[in-house]
């Protein structure tokens, strides 16, 4: 592998790692705000996989970069403009609707896009994506269960999850726009086509959203820049609770 | 209903054999109303522990130092909650539903650990509570296995075998910051010195002040004493502190060769009192942030059972079949 | 406010091949299918099981302890059923 090829998937192993752990960040906020003690559980679950996959990802990252960093450093040492998560990941809970609605658009995303990494010619990254999209089968099952409940529900349910894929829609389409880096991995088997999983993201989504009784909502707008570091103003104070301790205290370990 | 009234001297001598005898009372069998209150009371008070519990180390996760604290934090605060279900599944076994304890919680009739009605203000404060909070809890919890409820008992044994790790890994996060620099063992020996008394309260009034505990320790519902198990705590903790080279915040703390136990000083008991009765610095925000969690909550709770009611109107009537456990 | 409650739901889990579920305690959930998700954050954390069953709890019909005297006990007088009951030469002691 060659220095250009090496620095393009150091940051791709970063770029996923990133969207796990803003995820698994947001997830991990809902501890003890359940809705009722059994789904706070599920939730705390659910965050524990997101924050264990980021895990995976930049301690790959960081062996692969050969630079003495460690999975920590990534996490703890990078600013807004480094980290390359997409927006999505990173936008506030809101309510429940909205935690679960933001879900079920990732975990079809996630399904599809770990089934497809499993085949990547990057044995660990293989590796990561047989555990990750295990994870993310169990994780679709859930979100999909409760849109259905949610966009079935009551008026309010209805209502409010509606809402919440109205003001998350744009947010999908980031995720089916390859990088150039990406490209470049794309060709040497490591790297996953995303632009080409979207026709089933679409019909999965459609199909969900249809037997919950909620509208496909109008797709006239997009958001995106999360792989390119331009993010939402939520993410620095996602990184500056996160990166408290090791910014306060710099250097010391825990 | 009183014991007295009933023509119960049959079933109450079964009872009391049954208890004399070390054999557990089980959610079907006759037992005095007053057993069945303090059973109750006694494991939803420990289940509401559990959850509140969840509060102080909770709001360290977004901010844990590192990935592995972090995951490490969360599945301890999972498992407290989890905790929580077991205590609460094995209380509903007396008829007495989750949602009236939560009620009775909410209403400020039903008690939670005190120690939760603390703030944790720097990360060594979760070393602490995993530490010294969980160990004080585990003292209780082990003595707590062979208590005289079935249900109670074996959610117990279930608790005890999860809770291993706990405080081994506040231990753990707590030796790490005693070894680093000079600020870190600055913020560890300051939580200590937070968390130490209050945890030492974790086990209630002296004996002779204590009013459940007399009829507890005859039904065996409770085992061994406040006292006894303090005292068994401040054993084990002691040289733990020592090893990592941290200060006990009590000047009277000596060792007594002849006991063989450590002499200790006495706990500021109203403060005690004070919190207790609802004043601590926390009790307002606790109780508070789990009421919001409830009525945030209500909308998803009223669209699950919307859905379910459609569900069963549009598809069967009456109940969906299962699949005969597919034995 | 008087809440009603989700349905409560008894877990039982197998927890290896080869053996029996066992009643493990139990929780809330609105149907069977949300009951099974749920029993597994709840009681499979550390991978305790390789099977699940829930059941409704007002589905279960128990004994009562005040039938034991005429439901259970006359089983006890039947040491015919257990094999200790029969004598054996040592020479076949591990039939």
């Amino acid at each position: 592998m060659d220095a250009i090829q090496n620095t393009a998937l150091v940051n791709y192993c970063i770029a996923l790692g990133d969207d796990s752990l803003t995820l698994g960040h947001r997830l991990s906020e809902w501890c003890s705000k359940g809705p009722f003690l059994e789904e706070d559980l599920a939730l705390s679950n659910v965050a524990l996989d997101f924050i264990g996959r980021a895990r995976m990802f930049y301690a790959h990252a960081a062996e692969l970069e050969g630079r003495g960093r460690s999975e920590d450093d990534i996490a703890y040492l990078r600013d807004c403009r480094e980290y390359r998560n997409f927006l999505i990941n990173e936008l506030p809970n809101g309510d429940f609707g909205f935690t679960m609605a933001r879900q079920l658009m990732v975990d079809v995303y996630d399904t599809g896009f770990f089934t497809g990494l499993m085949q990547s010619a990057e044995p660990q990254l293989a590796a990561i994506a047989a555990k990750a999209v295990k994870e993310s089968r169990y994780h679709l099952r859930r979100s999909e269960e409760w849109i259905k409940r949610l966009g079935d529900g009551t008026g309010e349910s209805h209502a409010r999850v509606q809402n919440a894929f109205n003001q998350l829609w744009g947010y999908a389409a980031e995720m089916f726009e390859m990088t150039a880096d990406e490209q470049l991995l794309l060709e040497a088997g490591i790297a996953v086509d995303r632009a080409g999983l979207q026709s089933d993201w679409d019909a999965k989504m459609h199909a969900v959203l249809e037997e919950s009784t909620l509208d496909i909502p109008a797709a006239d707008w997009t958001i995106g820049g999360g792989r390119e570091g331009r993010h939402s103003e939520h993410l620095g104070y996602l990184l500056a609770e996160l990166q408290f301790l090791q910014r306060a205290y710099p250097g010391q370990e825990w | 209903m009183t014991e007295t009234s009933s023509p119960t001297d049959a079933r109450l001598a079964t009872f009391e054999e049954k208890v004399a005898n070390d054999q557990r009372i089980e959610p079907g069998d006759w037992m005095p109303d007053a057993f069945r209150k303090n059973v109750l009371r006694q494991m939803s008070q420990h289940a509401h522990s559990e959850v509140i519990g969840m509060q102080p180390e909770g709001n360290w996760i977004t901010r844990a130092p590192s990935l592995y604290r972090k995951v490490v934090l969360l599945a301890k605060i999972q498992d407290e909650g989890g905790h929580g279900l077991y205590l609460y599944s094995a209380a509903e076994t007396l008829g007495t539903s989750r949602e009236e304890m939560v009620q009775a919680l909410h209403e400020g009739k039903a008690k939670y650990a005190s120690i939760f009605n603390y703030p944790s203000l720097t990360w060594a404060d979760i070393g602490m509570i995993g530490w010294l909070v969980d160990g004080a809890a585990i003292v209780n919890q082990v003595s707590l296995q062979r208590t005289s409820y079935g249900p109670y008992s074996r959610a117990m044994v279930r608790i005890c075998k999860e809770e291993s790790f706990h405080q081994r890994q506040g231990y753990e996060a707590t030796m790490k910051l005693a070894q680093g620099s000079a600020e870190q063992k600055a913020m560890a020996q300051d939580a200590l010195d937070r968390w130490w008394w209050p945890s030492l309260m974790m086990f209630g009034p002296h004996d002779a002040e204590s009013a459940h505990s007399g009829q507890s320790m005859k039904w065996k519902l409770k085992r061994e004493s406040n006292d006894v198990l303090r005292q068994r705590f401040v054993d084990q903790t002691v040289p733990q502190a020592e090893f990592i080279g941290l200060k006990i915040p009590d000047p009277d703390l000596k060792w007594n060769e002849e006991r063989g136990s450590y002499d200790f000083g006495e706990i500021d008991w109203d403060e005690f009192k004070r919190v207790i009765a609802g004043n601590g610095p926390c009790n307002r925000q606790r109780l508070q942030h789990h009421i919001n969690a409830r009525q945030e909550g209500q909308w998803v709770r009223d669209a699950l059972r919307a859905y379910q009611r459609k569900r069963r109107t549009r598809d069967l009537p009456g109940d969906l079949p299962g699949n005969g456990g597919q034995r | 406010m008087k809440q009603q409650s989700r349905p409560l739901f008894e877990v039982f889990v197998r927890s290896k091949r080869g053996l029996d579920h066992r009643h493990v305690g139990s929780l809330h959930a609105e149907d069977p299918e949300q009951a099974l998700e749920y029993a597994r954050d709840v009681y499979l954390r550390r991978s305790e099981g390789v099977s699940l069953w829930v059941v409704r709890s007002t589905d279960i019909t128990a004994s009562l302890e005040s039938d034991v005297d005429s439901f259970l006990d006359p089983m006890d007088d039947k040491d015919y059923r257990h094999a200790t009951h029969y004598k054996l030469p040592d020479e076949v002691d591990n039939m």
